[in-house]
């Protein structure tokens, strides 16, 4: 049997451990991020260099094929430019430097291997896995006198996602019920049979509501604003963009599962969106934090991705994908830009970014342009991902939803708009400048070249994205079956 | 269906690249001269360029010219198609005609971050120049969209006092008008039978009739904002006033011809129906455009002011021409659009010199300087009386065949707008008067100087066109006549017989 399929997972593992080793030893934190910022940098070449790959492992339980591999690239993408701009981790205690790296590394293997799980008892371990290194990442922040911002912002996050395992280990043991086998490819056609029954519909909905914790989705969204604003700054940018990605790769294996017939689970991720979506987008209206703005807004964008999976169609969920790939690049960019406003690891305010353009051109470019993407303005990314993501869901009839999602844009596009403002036309006011070293520098321009590229030439990505998508042969796939309901 | 012919060379794509490829030379530039010559010098290349389109397009064809097509996004059928036709060939040449104009009138206006404002006006030439020659909607979209970020920092980096109120204001009705368009687009696209985001392949589609009331509907938010038409004009005076001169001159000239351009395009031969249902409240909101740009103007002491409400009014002509749906009204509407451009961006252009030399644009403080500036006032008396389309100047023409068209369509709509006429000259006559004489108790205003030869050229040029389009508009009606011609039958064709 051939390793190299798996060389990312290998690498992640053995460089968790050879961390682990590392933290084992004192005042070691700068090794520590050296060592992470290498092992994140090969593991990305090599998830480029797989892309291609396929294999199985585990008895069919774990598969590497051209789903997981998209999503690996990305979550590679997402560890690297973290550690990249955010080795120097103000917040975080000299001493317990190590073991965040460490955490962050097995929080980015429970992703890795989360994307390629296509059995159920295997994804739940790799979902823990993630989740738990996550939990912790939380908490490390350095105490400040008076606010225990961290310690509340670590219970919401752990008790919600505790309280969403419960959902989604209930759903999932339906799902065995229902169907006798923890396997997606046996699930799949089993599940079909019985789509009408409530047994079933209770088993997705419950699997769905768990999964929207991950991708901080309405109703599933409470924690998110309170634990981007009381984490660390490098913990929310991760935190913020790498995990939703995996939570939409889970996602569409599960709606895979599902025909696009089933009108009940549309509803429900209709309502799903067009609550994440208004929710998010005018709570975000009226936020001083950047940090807890972004925390709302991308509650909104989890609306967004959503509007890809009602359609319950691979065309849909390939939309979705480009999306949260688009989205991650953007989110990152405007944390790396955060994370250097920040001199000593605070929360920075809307106020505090007042006149960056004079104070550091580079970071209120990388900025701007990463709200323009998040705003939806061509040429970036998030314009062309929202637009296809709209023409999917008009396609499978759901005007109201395209209309609520065109609305919502324009109302996002006040908020982002404010910071622009604020970085280019208000007056720095004796703020002092940001620096960023020419690594980060490089990495923001890497990641707004991302962002511009998906947008101006996203054809290879979504091709690849709707290859990745296919329903697999054994399920029934009736192409062209719902017929678009538009006003003729 | 209309073809499209390819010519021999990416002609197009050249003159759309040119002003972002100059871009790329900036780093190297040393110092501001040297950045301003030489974004002039690309401006005036892409204008030398641009000529060739007009001596290669071939007026006896309605069909799209110099066409380009390649596949962007094949399986959206999404493509890069760019080409020219009679009505977006002259909005084309205008906008590189006027770039190099906006670069010499910022010569000494523009003294703060100079580099970056020459990236935002050849950004916004690229963007002006891919809205009028892109045959995909998409393409459409993204430079129609991607053109308000260059605009906004225009405005709120380089405007006056009031910047950053207007620029949000710019920017956030603009876009919030715009946000229904892409679902119109999607909404036609899925209703076309072969599924393409093509301009031309979606015009002339039998779409039902509900679909193209709120496809125009749609389309109508989006455009009507742009031009801007009462009531959606607010964002206008505010946008204008705190606009630098260059900033102005291609708001005015340029990015309001984008909702006519918006009108023509894709409304009248894709939504014939949905035109024809609700073209009588087009026309009556295009009539109090007229009259209440005209009385708004009346009442201004801010030259910038009243030559903003005058471009309301005007270009309420210009819908009122397009809505009347006929030969001559569109023909009018599509001169007009031209003679906006041109009279409009000098009459900004006269402000913006006035403003340099006395800091104010308030019409009181620059009384009677017909004696300082004589060759100024004869310039702004020329653009002035252009404005009320006195005969013999391009405006005459334009809202002539206008009121034809009105007339021709029904008396009520043509009587309506005779008294915005009347009150245009009044307007102006006002301003000119106070401007060239003024009164008794006129401020001193000995230290000024006349213009110099950059502003000489600058507003010579437009001299030329104002009287050249005013004694021989038939060249200019040459252009787009086939042009309009078939997209009147292409209208016709889609109306239930």
């Amino acid at each position: 049997m051939s390793f190299s399929p798996f060389v990312s997972e290998l690498i992640l593992i053995l460089g968790s451990l050879a961390v682990f080793a590392i933290s084992l030893g004192t005042g070691r934190g700068r090794l520590a991020a050296r060592v992470t910022a290498g092992i994140a940098l090969v593991n990305l070449g090599a998830c480029l260099a797989t892309v291609t790959a396929s294999g199985e492992l585990f008895c069919h339980a774990y598969r590497v094929d051209l789903f997981s591999q998209l999503f690996k690239c990305f979550i590679a993408l997402g560890l690297a430019a973290v550690v990249l701009f955010g080795s120097q981790l103000r917040d975080i205690r000299a001493e317990i430097r190590p073991e965040y790296f460490f955490f962050l590394l097995l929080g980015t293997l429970g992703l890795t291997m989360l994307v390629s799980c296509v059995e159920l008892i295997t994804l739940f371990i790799a979902l823990e896995l993630s989740s738990y290194a996550l939990y912790l990442l939380v908490p490390l922040r350095r105490e400040r006198p008076g606010l225990n911002l961290q310690m509340e912002a670590a219970a919401k996050y752990v008790m919600f996602g505790v309280v969403s395992t419960g959902f989604l280990l209930f759903g999932m043991s339906y799902l065995f019920g229902l169907t006798g086998s923890t396997y997606f490819q046996e699930i799949a056609p089993a599940l079909a049979l019985q789509a009408q029954q409530p047994a079933a519909l209770a088993a997705m909905v419950l699997v769905v509501a768990g999964l929207l914790f991950k991708l901080a989705a309405f109703p599933m969204h409470l924690w998110a604003p309170d634990a981007y604003q009381g984490a660390s700054n490098e913990t929310t940018a991760f935190i913020a963009a790498v995990p939703k990605v995996g939570a939409v790769a889970v996602l569409i294996r599960f709606l895979l599962c599902t025909e696009p017939t089933n009108t009940t689970l549309s509803l429900v991720l209709t309502i799903t969106a067009i609550g994440s979506m208004c929710f998010g987008n005018l709570a975000a209206l009226v936020q001083k934090d950047i940090k807890r703005m972004l925390g709302y807004s991308s509650i909104a964008h989890a609306g967004y991705v959503l509007l890809g999976l009602v359609t319950l169609q691979s065309a849909g969920f390939a939309m979705s994908m480009f999306y949260i790939f688009g989205f991650l690049a953007m989110s990152l960019a405007a944390f790396l830009v955060i994370c250097q406003v920040s001199r000593e690891g605070e929360n920075v305010l809307l106020d505090d970014l007042s006149g960056l353009h004079a104070r550091s051109p580079l970071a209120a470019f990388l900025l701007a342009a990463s709200m323009f993407a998040m705003a939806g303005i061509p040429p970036f990314a998030g314009f062309i991902g929202k637009f296809l993501l709209l023409s999917e869901a008009l396609r499978s009839g759901f005007l109201l939803l395209v209309i609520v999602a065109a609305v919502n844009t324009a109302i996002g596009i006040y908020y982002y708009l404010n910071v622009v403002r604020l970085l280019y036309f208000a007056a720095p006011e004796g703020r002092p400048a940001a620096r960023l070293s020419p690594l980060v520098a490089g990495t923001g321009v890497v990641l707004i070249v991302i962002v511009t590229l998906l947008g101006l030439v996203p054809g290879k990505l979504l091709d690849a994205a709707k290859t990745a998508t296919q329903k697999p042969v054994a399920a029934q796939d009736k192409p062209g079956s719902a017929s678009p309901v538009l006003p003729q | 269906m209309v073809a499209c012919i390819s010519g021999d060379w990416p002609i197009l794509s050249v003159l759309l690249f040119l002003p972002l490829a100059g871009i790329l030379a900036f780093p190297l530039l040393r110092s501001d001269g040297a950045a301003k010559l030489w974004a002039l010098g690309v401006t005036i290349i892409t204008a030398v360029a641009s000529l060739a389109l007009y001596t290669g397009f071939n007026p006896a064809t309605a069909d799209y010219q110099f066409g380009e097509h390649i596949a962007w996004i094949p399986s959206l059928n999404i493509n890069y198609a760019l080409g020219v036709d009679g009505i977006s060939l002259m909005l084309i040449l205008m906008t590189t005609l006027l770039s190099p104009l906006c670069i010499l009138c910022s010569w000494r206006a523009i003294t703060v971050r100079v580099k970056e404002f020459l990236v935002c006006l050849l950004v916004m030439e690229s963007a002006m120049l891919g809205v009028f020659m892109a045959l995909d909607f998409i393409l459409f979209y993204i430079f129609w969209e991607a053109m308000l970020i260059p605009m906004f920092l225009l405005i709120g980096v380089w405007g006056g006092p009031r910047k950053i109120y207007a620029s949000v204001k710019f920017f956030l009705y603009t876009l919030a008008g715009s946000v229904l368009l892409p679902v119109a687009m999607i909404a036609l696209y899925l209703a076309s039978p072969t599924h393409t985001f093509s301009i031309p392949e979606l015009m002339g589609q039998p779409y039902s009739a509900s679909l193209q009331c709120w496809v125009f509907l749609a389309f109508f938010v989006a455009f009507a904002i742009k031009v801007p038409m009462f009531p959606f004009h607010t964002w206008l005076p505010a946008a204008h006033v705190e606009a630098p001169t260059a900033g102005s001159v291609v708001l005015a000239s340029v990015l309001l011809k984008m909702g006519t351009y918006g009108f023509l395009r894709f409304c009248l031969p894709m939504t014939p129906i949905g035109v024809q249902t609700f073209a009588p409240y087009v026309l009556a909101l295009s009539i109090a455009g007229i009259i209440y740009g005209g009385l708004c103007a009346l009442a201004q002491s801010d030259m910038k002011r009243l030559v903003a409400y005058s471009s309301v009014a005007h270009m309420g002509f210009v819908t009122l021409g397009i809505f009347v749906v006929n030969t001559a009204g569109i023909e009018g509407g599509l001169l007009q659009m031209i003679n906006h451009g041109i009279t409009t961006g000098a009459l900004f252009l006269c402000v913006g010199m006035i403003y340099e030399r006395t800091h104010s644009r308030e019409i009181a403080k620059a009384t009677g300087i017909g004696k300082v500036m004589p060759i100024y006032v004869t310039a702004l008396t020329i653009f002035g009386l252009s404005s009320l389309a006195f005969p013999g100047t391009n405006s005459f023409v334009g809202e002539f065949l206008v009121l034809v068209g009105s007339f021709q369509s029904a008396t009520l709509w043509g009587l309506l707008a005779i008294p915005g006429v009347i009150l245009s000259a009044a307007y102006m006559l006002r301003m000119l008067q106070r401007i060239i004489w003024g009164g008794t108790h006129n401020p001193d205003t000995s230290y000024l100087k006349d213009l110099n030869a950059r502003e000489c050229v600058t507003l010579g040029l437009l001299v030329v066109m104002v009287l050249w389009i005013g004694f021989a508009p038939q060249p200019f009606l040459e252009v787009f006549h086939v042009s309009v011609q078939n997209l009147l039958a292409q209208y016709q064709a889609g109306l239930p017989m």
